[in-house]
């Protein structure tokens, strides 16, 4: 996917424009922070099982070329196919040449955020092969003109349902419909002949097992087993090297947190574990299975400061939470992964110098941190990243002079307590008998949106001083 | 008890009367406060913006000025989560330094958090009567855990009357040196607080961090609100609470 994390600035200021948008927004919020907070009381132990799963994914982290070579060996022995790609245009090539190999002419597909970022469609369908997006949210984007997905869980999430209503209308030329189970009804008449006429099916992957060589698969529409199981020739699952869990048991762990941190769901409406191709005598399952194991960047941030962002399972929990994705949504942040978890993948994945607003635009609240499943402290790593983006002098040099400035007075007493008796006096006297200051030109940051309520007197050093000395 | 306040760079230019109220509160807890006269500023702003040189000579600062004290008061979440959360991480290559930090850090406490959990303040010092709601700022919640202690201290008044907002716990927007950089979305944040608190019917919004009640204040007077005190628990605690 085309980096626009460039653009954050302008984007932000015109989703808060967008009162359709902010409304959309505040629904979406308050439902899943509710859920989510309904959804850990039903487990006995929440932070147990939260902690366990924390050490189970490090585990595998630490050595994750053993784990991944053993998910290699273990697939291969029940016949699927696995590849490695350094990059995600390497992985939409295999995918290309899978599907040539396979004389494929059309794909249906399951979500999937990694192949968003290998630009999967682009290149299939420049390879002349139709792509058909099969979960509702990204069918929806898809017949919008192949509008990005704004939230990693619920793609259309910045969306209405009139919105929906009439894109439907307009898109497949019938009634408009405002009915929820109607318009659904509909969607599913148009893609159920995709379903059965594809020759293959792209999914994702939320976890690789590597004692059994398996895909786990967890949604909620359906759509999947028609993808991977149902009709289709050829199932290629595409995922990112992280994913790899050691043992079913470590899935049925992470099992629990999923879905309650993500849709305040106990499970996900579907959860499916797929093992290699339909074997002689088995009814169901592709006739051929490949997985395509992504890089992507991954990889880099093993053994480094950013190790622990490799535990994420793509929950969602911290763009949900998250103040300012409240306010922006997905699309202000320019590249697959928004929020929080994706102001720290971006710069990792397509470069620091790409994205310098991500790791910026976040007002360390912590809410991120608290509520992650896997327990990433995302506002450190955010920090780790403004550290880096100082080093590289990626920043404004006004901003690099504003703080080596204050540094260097923070440093010193002597010049600093001069300074700040200065300051309130100044600001006393700017702020006048309404005692407060509207309009600050080298601040215009602060005073474009608050007034700046002044200090009523002097300094409390000055005070103190004067009154215990 | 001998304390030690770090009064914060941000009170003592802006809000001395927060310093007032948290010396006035500390005495009436039976505490000697004492204030060393070269402190500046924590470090958090250097900090946050990826400058750890500078976050680590003001740390070394604030050992040199502050190990002396049994405990270290700051009338402030964020700059006392700076200390106890973050300084020793700014050691991690010097175990000696380290060690000094993390034992200074372990005694060093936000200002409800001491008053309630160490010196076990019964008894307030001042006069404050009305209604308030209280927000709970993000460093000083999340990570230090202060939520049921200015609670419990606003209650020893009974004149006061606390009405909780909905989402409390939710950020304000300021976040720092976000509020400038991304203005108009730590506004838009400011807004949706600013709902909340005018939903609870309170007359005054009572918190613990100046830098949020500079933002929240400001913001609700750009939007014509002139009425709505906000305070900091502090001045409400200790009746410390200028004419409007």
């Amino acid at each position: 996917m085309q980096v626009q994390s460039m653009h954050f600035k302008a984007r932000a200021g015109q989703k808060l424009a967008d009162a359709r948008l902010q409304q959309n927004l505040k629904v979406l919020s308050q439902r899943w922070t509710v859920g989510r907070a309904n959804a850990i009381l039903e487990l006995d132990d929440f932070e147990g099982t939260r902690n366990e799963a924390v050490e189970r994914r490090n585990r595998v982290l630490a050595n994750l070329d053993v784990w991944l070579e053993r998910f290699e060996r273990e697939a291969s022995a029940r016949g699927t196919t696995v590849l490695w790609a350094q990059t995600p245009e390497e992985a939409s090539r295999l995918v290309v040449e899978i599907a040539r190999r396979h004389g494929v002419s059309k794909v249906t597909k399951s979500k999937s955020m990694v192949s968003e970022e290998m630009a999967l469609n682009r290149h299939l369908e420049a390879a002349g092969v139709k792509v058909v997006e099969t979960d509702l949210g990204e069918y929806i984007l898809q017949i919008n003109d192949n509008e990005p997905p704004s939230h990693i869980v619920a793609p259309v999430v910045h969306k209405s349902k009139d919105e929906v209503s009439d894109l439907f209308a307009k898109v497949h030329q019938r009634p408009r419909l405002t009915d929820i189970p109607q318009m659904t009804r509909e969607a599913r008449e148009f893609l159920r002949p995709h379903f059965l006429s594809a020759d293959m099916g792209v999914s994702g992957g939320n976890f690789l097992i590597a004692e059994t060589g398996s895909v786990a698969l967890f949604t909620n529409e359906g759509n999947e087993g028609m993808c991977t199981v149902l009709p289709p020739k050829v199932h290629v699952a595409v995922t990112g090297v992280e994913k790899v869990l050691g043992t079913l048991e470590d899935l049925a762990l992470v099992a629990r947190l999923l879905p309650r941190s993500a849709t305040g769901q106990s499970i996900s409406n579907y959860f499916s574990v797929l093992t290699g191709p339909r074997a002689p005598g088995e009814q169901d399952g592709p006739e051929h299975m490949y997985v395509v194991l992504v890089d992507g960047g991954r990889t880099g941030l093993l053994g480094g400061e950013f190790q622990e962002m490799l535990r994420c399972i793509r929950c969602g929990a911290c763009m949900n939470h998250c103040p300012v994705y409240q306010k922006i949504g997905g699309h202000t942040y320019g590249w697959v992964y928004p929020g929080p978890m994706g102001s720290v993948l971006t710069p990792s994945y397509v470069g620091l110098e790409k994205a310098l607003d991500l790791p910026q635009a976040a007002t360390m609240c912590g809410e991120c941190h608290v509520v992650c499943p896997m327990k990433i402290p995302l506002p450190d790593l955010l920090r780790k990243l403004r550290e880096r983006q100082l080093e590289r002098g990626l920043r404004p040099w006004t901003e690099r002079a504003g703080l080596a400035a204050w540094a260097f007075a923070a440093r010193r007493p002597a010049l600093y307590r001069p300074l700040a008796r200065l300051g309130a006096r100044l600001l006393r006297l700017m702020g006048g008998d309404a005692r407060s200051i509207r309009s600050m030109p080298l601040a215009r940051g602060w005073s474009g949106f608050r007034d700046l309520p002044t200090p009523r007197g002097p300094t409390f050093k000055e005070r103190w001083r004067r009154q215990r000395h | 008890m001998r304390v030690g306040l770090f009064i914060t760079c941000l009170i003592d230019l802006m809000r001395p009367e927060i310093a007032e109220s948290a010396v006035a509160l500390l005495e009436a807890a039976g505490c000697t406060v004492e204030v060393p006269m070269s402190q500046t500023c924590c470090g958090q702003p250097g900090f946050n913006a990826g400058d750890t040189r500078a976050s680590r000579d003001l740390a070394r600062k604030f050992l040199d000025e502050f190990e002396r004290y049994e405990h270290v008061v700051v009338p402030s979440g964020s700059c006392g989560g700076m200390i106890r959360h973050h300084y020793p991480t700014l050691f991690e290559d010097d175990p000696d330094l380290k060690s000094r930090m993390a034992a200074l850090a372990a005694r060093t406490w936000e200002l409800t958090a001491f008053l309630h959990d160490v010196a076990g303040l019964k008894t307030l010092p001042g006069r404050f009567e009305g209604v308030v709601t209280y927000h709970d700022s993000c460093s000083g919640l999340r990570e230090l855990g202060v939520r049921s202690q200015p609670r419990a201290l606003l209650a020893l008044n009974p004149m006061v009357r606390l009405v909780e907002m909905q989402d409390a716990r939710a950020c304000c927007g300021f976040g720092g040196t976000f509020s400038v950089k991304y203005g108009e979305v730590s506004a838009a944040i400011a807004d949706e607080k600013l709902d909340r608190v005018k939903a609870s019917g309170a007359p005054c919004l009572v918190l613990g961090d100046l830098g949020c009640m500079l933002h929240l204040e400001g913001r609700m007077r750009r939007k014509g609100d002139t009425t709505t005190r906000v305070l900091h628990v502090a001045q409400v605690l200790a009746g410390n609470v200028p004419e409007a």
